[in-house]
């Protein structure tokens, strides 16, 4: 019993960040249909500059602001420089596109930062709480965590269903075509969308580095994750992303102690296959569109 | 049909006999280019053709039938493991092999492929992702059977005795990758051209109409996907003759998306696309690795430069050539009709059906 719970708090924040990197890839898929292969390292280049911050003296905070907005700003600019132009062509090209974007990302970060394994600070202690004489398996930078990516979903949940801002947004991503009729700057929306989606793939990227350690490909098992637990969940939908991102950490955690460590991954992964035989677009998607 | 004639008159001649005389002419001419050029460019030119190999057939699958794949390389390591149990204490034909690893990898993909029917786009992604992360753990937990990290190795196959004592084991080995890359394209050439593959391009471009002129597309979906997987069998098993070694790092997930960028940038759909595709995997590698050791920079600049020039390339080509290079020479030579005659392209207003950006 008592190895279930540590294996569900676990899971628990692990799976609070596939929930993040899973809503970053949901929200770009809703914006611009396009699956961002490089959504992790973007994260990843934030994170190193949030470290570079911190090097040269930055407080935490402050380091941990500048990786979150850069995040913002780098997913703005690769919409706009890089997928706006191939925005009609076949969808194949947009995933090789993303996929360059990454192996440069992966390819400069050493270049600038260096390769070697670094760690990365975390904002609070990252040794179990204490209950009286009783350790949980839970630490203080966990709940930071869990409650971090709770807040954003919160905001963004916000912004998308009580603000004008959002509802364009909305609007923009589920028919352009009208929403340019009725006078909505649809490029701005999908600018912002990639922008907002970044932030959120940057504070996974904050958030997961203490435990994984700083690498240039540090976050690509937590983009295989996220995505796997983004289409776990329905592509379509954001509520899908984060249960489909915390089912993918309760699993992993599951398997892992239950089974092995080695076979985490593969267990994982044959859990979302059968799951894809059932429901093949995703928990939460609401019925299968045929387009005839 | 008329205006496929009116087009090609070439193609009153029997298919088989076209693909064939341009196969003989291929192996002529590679055969007296691999015996001109040194051992390692020999060895260089055998690893393009066995990403041929591999290339043409996930085109199949994800540019002729419209089912992305991200785990190719998975079914790469099922015939590469199969060749080096097969060769673990017994000294096996190398026909022999082949076939079994073709076998293994297409009984595997026949299994996957009836999952895969169900899934579309980004869904079908995402299981072919499972699968090319999840073998190669496979292949790490059960070590005693695949060896564990270090891997199995293989004995390349030694060129015979009739060709001489000092003939390069290089040169034999290309030899063998040629043959095998001429055989696979002739044969899939021969397989899209008939019905078979115009019911792969059915599928792709319109599942709903397809169905209703009588194609199962559940059916059509798994074929692809067997047709697909024996080409990824062939490949894997002379990838392990070729490198000697099968280990489940050399069948990760990068190598699953360095074949899919090949068929992107070669030309999605088209089998002359695979080839450029593939000469694009090996010959950017070999000349970036050179031209970053020849300039003097610090390691961790020259270490990377390959990769990051790689993934400018990725970039680039999908900013500057969006049907790649094959697209890009189909219309280069358009061009060139229209300059040199004076007059428009005959192919205005031709619907051309083989163009799969097209139509």
């Amino acid at each position: 019993m008592q190895r279930f719970i540590v294996l569900t708090l676990n899971g628990l924040t692990e799976g609070s960040i596939y929930a993040a990197m899973a809503l970053a890839l949901v929200m770009i898929w809703r914006a611009t249909q396009v699956v961002n292969f490089a959504q992790g390292a973007m994260a990843m280049f934030t994170t190193y500059l949030a470290l570079f911050s911190l090097e040269r003296g930055a407080p935490y905070w402050m380091a941990f602001l500048v990786a979150l907005l850069c995040g913002l700003l780098l997913g703005g600019v690769i919409e706009r420089v890089l997928v706006r132009p191939v925005e009609s062509a076949p969808p194949l090209n947009i995933v090789i596109l993303t996929l360059g974007v990454l192996l440069v990302l992966e390819a400069v970060a050493p270049m600038i930062f260096g390769g070697q394994i670094r760690s990365f600070p975390a904002a609070f202690s990252i040794v179990g709480i204490k209950l009286g004489s009783l350790q949980v398996p839970f630490s203080a930078f966990d709940l930071f965590t869990l409650a971090s990516v709770v807040f954003l979903m919160v905001l963004l949940l916000l912004l998308f269903q009580k603000t004008d801002l959002g509802l364009r947004m909305r609007a923009s991503a589920f028919n352009a075509e009208v929403s340019r009729l009725l006078g909505i700057r649809v490029g701005r929306m999908l600018t912002l969308g990639w922008a907002l989606a970044s932030l959120v793939g940057a504070l996974s990227g904050l958030l997961i580095a203490p435990t994984l350690l700083l690498y240039p490909t540090y976050m690509d098992q937590v983009l295989v994750f996220g995505f796997t637990g983004a289409i776990l969940g329905g592509l379509d939908s954001p509520p899908g992303a984060v249960v489909g991102g915390l089912a993918m950490g309760f699993s992993l955690s599951y398997v892992g102690g239950y089974f092995g460590s080695d076979l985490e991954t593969v267990g994982a992964l044959v859990i979302l296959v059968a799951v894809l035989m059932v429901r093949p677009r995703g928990l939460f998607t609401l019925r299968a569109q045929r387009v005839v | 049909m008329a205006i496929r004639l009116a087009r090609w008159p070439s193609r009153t001649t029997p298919t088989l006999g076209r693909h064939l005389a341009l196969a003989v002419g291929a192996a002529i001419l590679l055969l007296l280019l691999s015996s001109q050029i040194g051992a390692y460019d020999d060895y260089n030119l055998a690893e393009v053709a066995i990403f041929v190999i591999a290339v043409a057939g996930l085109n199949v699958l994800t540019g002729v039938n419209g089912q992305l794949s991200l785990g190719h390389g998975a079914l790469m390591a099922i015939g590469a493991y199969t060749t080096s149990l097969i060769l673990r204490g017994h000294d096996v034909p190398l026909i022999l092999v082949l076939v079994a690893s073709v076998a293994s990898a297409s009984l595997i993909g026949a299994v996957f492929g009836i999952a895969a029917a169900r899934l579309r786009g980004p869904y079908l992604a995402g299981a072919t992702l499972a699968l090319a992360v999840g073998l190669p753990q496979i292949a790490t937990r059960y070590s005693h059977v695949f060896g564990g990290e270090e891997g199995l190795t293989v004995t390349p196959p030694g060129p015979p005795d009739w060709l001489g004592a000092d003939f390069p084991p290089e040169r034999w080995m290309a030899w063998i990758a040629i043959a095998a890359a001429l055989v696979t394209i002739v044969l899939l050439a021969n397989l899209l051209q008939s019905s078979v593959g115009r019911s792969f391009k059915a599928v792709r471009d319109h599942e709903a109409a397809a169905a209703l002129a009588g194609i199962d597309v559940a059916r059509t979906q798994v074929h692809a996907f067997v047709v697909s997987s024996a080409c990824a069998g062939l490949a894997g098993s002379l990838f392990a003759y070729w490198s000697g070694l099968t280990a489940p790092a050399g069948f990760g997930v990068a190598l699953s998306l360095q074949l899919l960028s090949a068929i992107v940038i070669g030309g999605l759909g088209s089998l002359s696309g695979a080839v450029w595709g593939s000469i694009i995997l090996v010959i950017i590698p070999a000349l970036t690795g050179g031209l970053a050791s020849s300039l003097s920079l610090a390691s961790s600049v020259a270490n990377n430069l390959p990769l990051a020039i790689y993934g400018s390339v990725l970039v680039l080509a999908m900013l500057l050539v969006p049907n790649g290079i094959d697209g890009g020479l189909r219309r280069l030579l358009v061009l060139a009709r229209t300059r040199w005659t004076g007059a428009p392209s005959t192919h205005k207003g031709v619907v051309d059906w083989d163009d799969p950006s097209g139509g």
